[in-house]
């Protein structure tokens, strides 16, 4: 059995490039950028106007839902362009509970999530037949069925228009309204879902994940149950899209099945592979590229989705593993890493 | 029952186009092992160029549509080979699945950023006129669709099948290392893949866009559209992506009258969900190694 677990460690480590052969400089490095990051979202809101703070939310709750992503796609190696679908699910389902039903913010959020972790699972269920293409088709065309569903149900969603002035909510009988106080509680939000993924992914569930996209064979040859792997992969990583969307419904205070569609599947797939798919700090880096960056640089969004992806295919032929593999692959190139070589 | 006749001549029509699309990217696919997303904005924009030569060169449909195809064979063939596929195919599927989207959104955005958001008007190739004839009713541009698609189909099939070179890219498919060792030169049979694919989707281009309008949105659907064809006939058989084609465009086309016009594009994707569920290798494609 020990022989067994170290085998999947061993096997673990050398496809995890990016978080377990970092030198000590490296890991030091990315303590600092992670502590100098934290302070400064801490102080934005000292310095910024209210829509830098809501690209910043933006920021925080995109992120939630591409960790979700990352979690399918990076971790267990699943690829899904429905991501965004989960986020439209679980944006209607909570405005509706809410703004509909009366619910409470709170149950409103927990009921969307739980919502999306279940159909979430269901379309795990391809997954455990198809790969690779099939298994990106079948997601594709779940995200289309969706949007349809959103667009064409005028007397649940509001049609093509959608449901406008989504009240930002209270919570603890405290006011979110200011663009502050809902900053703060993004940022916490964002804080709470990555110390989870954080350490679901050092916990067996995180080991069984990546063995499950290294070497399935493998993996259900020493004894991992690749169904239940696949099925939470998919479930829990549309579930955090599905708190993602009842975040964004509030943050934008308007909802509507543009929103939703393929596109923005196909974007959230590109944020993974720029931050660098299964790692920690890539959605992080993956979001900033596509909704900070664009606004630092003052580009219109049309002229910088061209920029972006020129840039992603150009990363892509280079780095096969996404910005956040870029310092590995230094390291690895100048100091002739044995380790890295051999893996 | 006319009314149904109508509908299945004008799916089979609709369908044809979806079948040359969808042969386009089953061949790559088969030849290079390229999943091509940015199959779609690959027929979204020969639209543009064809109706901007038009516009700026003055010339008809038909001389715009020859330029268009050498344009096409060019970028979306030989470059799209050279420069994007050619470096990435060794690291598998993935990387070059990433690449394409990220070259369909280039494309998607780019056309936007030249030519606007609006939907222009695209001429016909015949014009549109409703002929009569045993009670039925049927347009001249679905007959003339039909009558292209068909003819473009036959002699790609006549290609492949009876010419040497043909033949070489058929064995090029099956198994390309017999295919070197028997002296084909494996990489230009699959850069004649690459050219007839763009030579496909310009094809496809002109015959759909006077009813999808030059969008440059087009290719969403239109992509979406060509995988279902190529995944519910079979991936790896130039038969079952003709097949799915024509498939999807009847049930498109039926389903949009009989069940509900606003789920139209429901109901391939329903039938796409099935067949990878419960037969992945497709309805009519040969099953195939599982692949991880």
């Amino acid at each position: 059995m020990t022989e067994q677990t170290s085998e999947i460690n061993q096997h673990i480590q050398g496809a995890a490039l990016v978080e377990d052969t970092s030198s000590p400089i490296l890991r030091l490095t990315g303590r600092a950028v992670l502590v100098g990051v934290v302070i400064t979202l801490l102080l934005a809101p000292m310095s910024l106007s209210g829509y830098g703070l809501f690209l910043l939310s933006l920021w925080a709750v995109t992120t939630i839902a591409v960790q979700g992503l990352n979690l399918t796609m990076g971790y267990a190696g699943k690829i899904s362009l429905a991501q965004a679908s989960f986020m439209g699910i679980g944006a209607y389902t909570s405005t509706l509970l809410i703004q509909g039903a009366g619910m409470n913010f709170w149950l409103g959020l927990v009921i969307a999530t739980l919502v999306c972790t279940a159909i979430g699972a269901l379309i795990g269920f391809p997954a455990l037949r198809v790969q690779g293409h099939y298994l990106a088709f079948v997601t594709l065309g779940f995200n289309e069925l969706v949007i349809l569903v959103l667009r064409n149900e005028d007397w649940l969603t509001g049609g093509p228009l959608g449901i406008l002035d989504i009240a930002r909510p209270s919570i603890f009988g405290f006011s979110l309204f200011e663009p502050a106080r809902f900053y703060y509680f993004c940022m916490v939000m964002l804080a709470l879902v990555s110390l989870a993924m954080w350490y679901m992914i050092r916990s067996p569930w995180g080991r069984a994940f990546k063995a499950l996209r290294d070497n399935p064979f493998r993996a259900e040859s020493l004894g991992l149950s690749t169904t239940t792997y696949t099925l939470l992969a998919f479930a829990i990583g549309s579930g955090l899209a599905g708190i993602a969307g009842a975040m964004l419904a509030p943050l934008v205070e308007f909802i509507d099945p543009q929103s939703f569609g393929l596109q923005r599947s196909l974007i959230f797939l590109l944020m993974v592979m720029v931050g660098g798919r299964g790692t920690l700090a890539g959605p992080f880096i993956g979001v900033f590229f596509v909704i900070l960056l664009p606004e630092w640089l003052r580009f219109t969004e049309e002229y910088y989705l061209i920029i972006f992806s020129i840039f992603v295919i150009l990363l892509i032929i280079f780095f096969p593993q996404g910005v956040a593999g870029i310092g590995p692959y230094l390291q690895k190139r100048f100091s002739g890493d044995q380790k890295n070589e051999a893996s | 029952m006319a009314i149904f006749f109508q509908l299945l001549i004008a799916g089979i029509a609709t369908g044809a186009i979806y079948a040359l699309i969808a042969v386009g990217f089953a061949l790559l696919w088969q030849t290079s092992g390229t999943i091509n997303f940015a199959q779609g904005e690959f027929v979204m924009a020969p639209g543009f160029i064809i109706l901007g030569l038009m516009a700026f060169l003055k010339i008809g449909l038909i001389p715009a549509f020859i330029i268009t195809v050498l344009i096409t064979a060019f970028f979306f063939g030989y470059l799209f080979k050279r420069l994007l596929v050619e470096p990435l195919i060794e690291y598998g599927d993935f990387p070059l699945v990433i690449a394409t989207i990220g070259l369909g959104i280039l494309l998607k955005e780019g056309t936007k950023l030249v030519a606007g958001a609006n939907a222009l008007s695209f001429p016909e190739v015949i014009p549109d006129q409703i002929l009569r004839f045993a009670g039925l009713r049927v347009s001249t541009a679905d007959l003339a669709v039909l009558a292209i698609a068909v003819l473009i189909i036959i002699a790609l099939q006549l290609f492949l099948n009876r010419s040497f070179v043909g033949r070489s890219m058929q064995a090029t498919a099956q198994n390309a290392n017999v295919a070197r060792i028997l002296g084909i030169n494996v990489d230009r049979m699959i850069l004649n893949t690459f050219l007839i694919n763009a030579v496909l989707v310009t094809v496809g281009a002109l015959l759909i866009t006077p009813a999808y309008l030059a969008k440059f949105s087009n290719g969403e659907t239109l992509g979406l559209l060509a995988f279902m064809a190529a995944i519910v006939g079979g991936f790896n058989q130039v038969r079952g992506a003709l097949f799915g084609g024509f498939l999807i465009g009847v049930l498109e086309n039926l389903g949009a009258f009989y069940i509900s016009s606003s789920y139209r594009t429901a109901f391939p994707i329903i039938l796409l969900i099935l067949v990878i569920v419960f037969k992945p290798e497709g309805l009519f494609g040969r099953s195939e190694e599982r692949r991880i």
